[in-house]
């Protein structure tokens, strides 16, 4: 499944009330990459991952999926090889109990119920979540809900995964654990986020956006320790390549 | 302002049931034909958002009082009429669930009383007739203000009469209805002002909310000829059933009508009161029980009485009745007391 | 703070009632949709007795005492919501002894009037039949309830909308909750929301409302969802399952039908005479 290729050409998006979000936007994403989106708040981010899933569409431009371009005809398609997960989980985890919400996606495609069933327990214990499955998305922890959302967008099996700031909101053990279920998927991985750590243990590749644009695209270890240009971005060296806090000695 | 199981008769209770059924059905149908999906997740969030709502407490300036929203109208503004009494009926579904809000067989009747006149006659009548020629504050004031205060005076009179048809109590119609419509012309006071209040900000911070909830339905156009010929339909088809029922099971209607009209030669002495008389026939061994014996009463407490645990002046059926009452009491208590050692046994064994 | 305790005491309510339902009895493994049919029979019966009815009323007692215990349903929460809604069913009812005043029984020497026996009757239906609703919902929970309504032939749409209300109510009771703090934190000693602030205070949380919706709405289309809800399958109605509802509706009719107490009564009396 190579196809999977994610491709932005000259992408442009205005919102109806006129604010440009991005602003020609042209990058390729190939089978398999795990890449980090970052830049400051309204940088642009969340408006490039709706035009990826055809939450909104490009006001110029085009975006592709394999072969597919994303318009409003090939949502069904694009969007079963897209799996997104939102910010907050709980705008993701609509349905009163864990399984009826990762059983949502497949029962819309008209899969049969023994087949769903399996995809559901399959999911769930991708994410270490089989234990959830009676339970009430409201009765969940903030990691348990991120992994409930995952393991929804998993049950669809998609090629792809976006991610909206999945560490947020986590506590460390929880977020250890996401990061460990990130590096984890084969998938196509798309993430976007503040959280610079976490991009350094998950991604290879980052893409730095600012005002609507590509400031910078390459290699994560290059572009994190890189301090002026995230500086210029409004972002700040990963802890981890920063000097220690306390005798400022530096790091290796 | 909720009604309640215990205030109705079932078939008053059932009547609501088909009607709200109808109205239900008939939106349902309205807000599929409107192809728009997205407003279905808007209806259950807005619903959630109306239960919360409820809970917030206002205090009316100069009153000294304060109230909270029931939100039918609210939701008629924001999702239209259809949607509007669909996630009404959803929220108060909930309710009577959860919060033992009146109950099952009078949840038809509260639906009715709180969604259908929001929705489908202030809302249509009042509101968007104030409101067609656009959205000002002061015509948003004095549209949901008067909106609310028609709503809740007609749910409220629904109360009266829906408890007054199904015979439970003895309150008479005057002072039933001079005790509810006061009430709730002061619970529709507030109703409006907030509504009007929310409603003001959100048109004046995001118009597009409240202008795309009046864009997308077709029931701006409903004249009121329309709404008078389907509530007298829905009259007809409401005394018809009741009269259908009335023929066949007189059962607490017929108690009311007696009650309302005057008329003394009603006697209770239909299906149910002959079999239990029958079977007690058959199986009165014992000479002195008092149930037989009042089969000829003429006098309609009486009769009405038959059917009564202890039925008339009479102080040996008193004691049997208070002896068995005690009986069953007992009995009853004795029967959860056993399970649930049962139980306890039974979790302890398996621990 | 009244009302921040209104809104956590409603969650409260939810979740107690919630989590019973997740427990596993013999009464939570019967088929949601009999025990729907089941309640509401309960209360069509109930409440079909006539107004001076009394003892007649009390073996109904035994479907709500058997499932309860049966269920391991904690009654004091139970009963405690029940006495917050009972007054206005009270309410009305009182008005029953001040308008009924004829002497209809003799009890002890004491003449009771009829009002005030249809006021008693008026009260123990009303127990009986809330008491109906919280015992089915706490051995069923809003999950199963929605599939039964389903095999009710219920449209997908209501079922659907009720489940996201319901899902809903907690996400923004909090957020009504949170709110409702940052508001009374900086206006002390305040019964509620002065009105002046009612429009930008719940105005405010309206559009984040209408905003979350609309993600909601995103979350589900990106799942495929067009419009129609697919619920799954719902496990088949068993023998068990009929014998129960059966069971149940026979004894509600032998009870609405004779006069049990009123038997056990005379027979006592009667052997002891």
């Amino acid at each position: 499944m190579s196809h999977h290729i994610v491709d932005f050409i000259d992408t442009y998006f205005t919102y109806p009330d006129q604010t440009q979000a991005v602003k020609g936007i042209t990058l390729c994403i190939s089978h398999g990459e795990s890449v980090a989106i970052v830049g400051a708040n309204g940088a642009g981010k969340s408006s490039l991952l709706k035009l990826l899933t055809g939450i909104c569409l490009p006001t110029k431009g085009e975006i592709r999926i394999g072969e597919t371009p994303v318009t409003k005809k090939t949502l069904p398609i694009i969007r079963q090889k897209i799996g997104f997960t939102f910010q907050d989980p709980d705008d993701q985890l609509f349905m009163t109990t864990v399984y009826d919400d990762v059983a949502f996606g497949p029962r819309n495609y008209g899969i049969g119920e023994p087949e769903v069933e399996k995809r559901v327990m399959k999911a769930l214990e991708t994410v270490g979540a089989v234990h959830l499955k009676d339970r009430a998305p409201y009765k969940l922890s903030g990691g348990e809900k991120r992994a409930a959302a995952i393991a929804a967008v998993l049950s669809m099996e998609p090629d792809i995964l976006v991610m909206d700031e999945p560490s947020a909101a986590l506590d460390p053990r929880a977020r250890r654990r996401l990061i460990n279920l990130l590096r984890s998927f084969m998938h196509t991985k798309i993430v976007a986020t503040h959280d610079l750590d976490m991009v350094l243990e998950t991604c290879d590749r980052t893409i730095v956006l600012k005002e609507g644009k590509v400031v910078c695209d390459g290699s994560s270890t290059t572009i994190l320790a890189n301090e002026e240009l995230l500086e210029q971005c409004g972002l700040e060296k990963p802890l981890a390549l920063q000097n220690c806090p306390r005798c400022g000695a530096k790091k290796e | 302002m909720h009604m309640a199981d215990a205030l109705l008769s079932p078939v008053v209770g059932g009547t609501m049931w088909a009607a709200t059924a109808g109205v239900a059905a008939y939106s349902i149908k309205k807000v599929q034909t409107d192809l728009d999906e997205q407003k279905i997740p808007l209806m259950g969030v807005m619903g959630a958002f109306v239960f919360a709502a409820q809970m917030i407490n206002f205090t009316i300036p100069a009153t000294g009082s304060s109230g909270h929203i029931g939100g039918g109208m609210l939701l008629a503004i924001l999702l239209g009429p259809y949607a509007g009494f669909l996630t009404m009926a959803s929220i108060l579904t909930i309710q009577a669930l959860f919060f033992a809000d009146g109950g099952l067989l009078a949840l038809g009747s509260n639906i009715f009383n709180l969604g259908f006149f929001t929705c489908f006659i202030a809302y249509p009548l009042i509101y968007k007739r104030i409101l067609r020629n656009g959205y000002f504050s002061g015509r948003i004031l004095t549209g949901a203000i008067l909106a609310a205060i028609l709503g809740l005076q007609l749910g409220a009179f629904s109360v009266v009469l829906e408890t007054l048809l199904s015979g439970k109590t003895e309150l008479p119609f005057s002072t039933f209805v001079m005790l509810m419509q006061p009430i709730h012309l002061a619970i529709g006071v507030v109703e409006g002002m907030v509504t009007a209040a929310i409603v003001g900000f959100v048109w004046k911070e995001r118009p597009e909310i409240i202008e795309k909830a009046a864009l997308g339905e077709t029931l701006g156009s409903i004249s009121i000829k329309k709404v008078l010929a389907v509530l007298t339909i829905v009259a007809v088809l409401t005394g018809g059933v009741f009269s259908w029922f009335a023929s066949s099971n007189p059962d607490g209607l017929e108690w009311s009508m007696f009650k309302t009209s005057g008329v003394e030669e009603l006697k209770a002495q239909d299906g149910i009161h002959q079999t239990l008389s029958s079977i007690q026939e058959k199986i009165a061994f014992l000479p002195d029980y008092s149930f037989k014996a009042k089969e000829n009463e003429t006098n309609t407490k009486a009769t009405e009485a038959v059917a009564a645990a202890w039925p008339a002046v009479d102080a040996g059926t008193s004691v049997a009745g208070l002896v068995g009452a005690l009986i069953t009491l007992l009995f009853a208590g004795l029967i959860g007391l056993s399970i649930h050692l049962i139980k306890k046994r039974n979790n302890a064994r398996a621990v | 703070m009244i009302i921040m305790t209104n809104i956590m005491e409603s969650l409260y309510n939810i979740r107690i009632l919630d989590e019973l339902a997740e427990k596993r009895t013999v009464i939570h493994n019967i088929h949601p949709l009999i025990k729907l049919l089941t309640t509401i029979a309960y209360v069509i019966i109930t409440v079909s007795f006539g107004k001076y009815e009394l003892s007649n009323l009390l073996p109904l007692l035994f479907y709500p005492i058997v499932i309860i215990t049966l269920a391991e349903i904690p009654v004091i929460p139970i009963l405690k919501r029940i006495l917050v809604v009972l007054p206005f069913i009270i309410g009305i009812g009182v008005f029953n002894p001040l308008f009924d005043p004829e002497p209809m029984l003799v009890f002890l020497g004491l003449q009771i009037s009829g009002g005030w026996v249809s006021f008693l009757s008026i009260i123990i239906k009303g127990f009986l039949t809330l008491l109906a609703a919280l015992i089915l919902i706490s051995t069923t929970g809003m999950t199963w309830i929605a599939s039964a309504l389903r095999l009710l032939r219920i449209p997908r749409l209501f079922v659907l909308q009720l489940l996201l209300t319901y899902r809903y109510i907690s996400v923004i009771m909090e957020e009504a909750g949170r709110t409702w703090n940052a508001y009374m934190l900086r206006a002390p000693g305040q019964q509620g929301v002065s009105f002046k602030i009612s429009g930008p205070l719940a105005g405010q949380l309206l559009m984040r409302t209408y905003d979350r919706a609309q993600r909601v709405y995103q979350a589900m289309s990106l799942r495929g969802f067009i419009g129609e809800y697919n619920p799954g399958e719902v496990k088949k109605v068993t023998v068990k399952d009929c014998l129960f509802l059966g069971g149940w509706v026979a004894f509600f009719s032998v009870c609405r039908y004779i006069n049990l107490p009123a038997l056990i009564g005379s027979v006592v009396t009667g052997v002891m005479t």
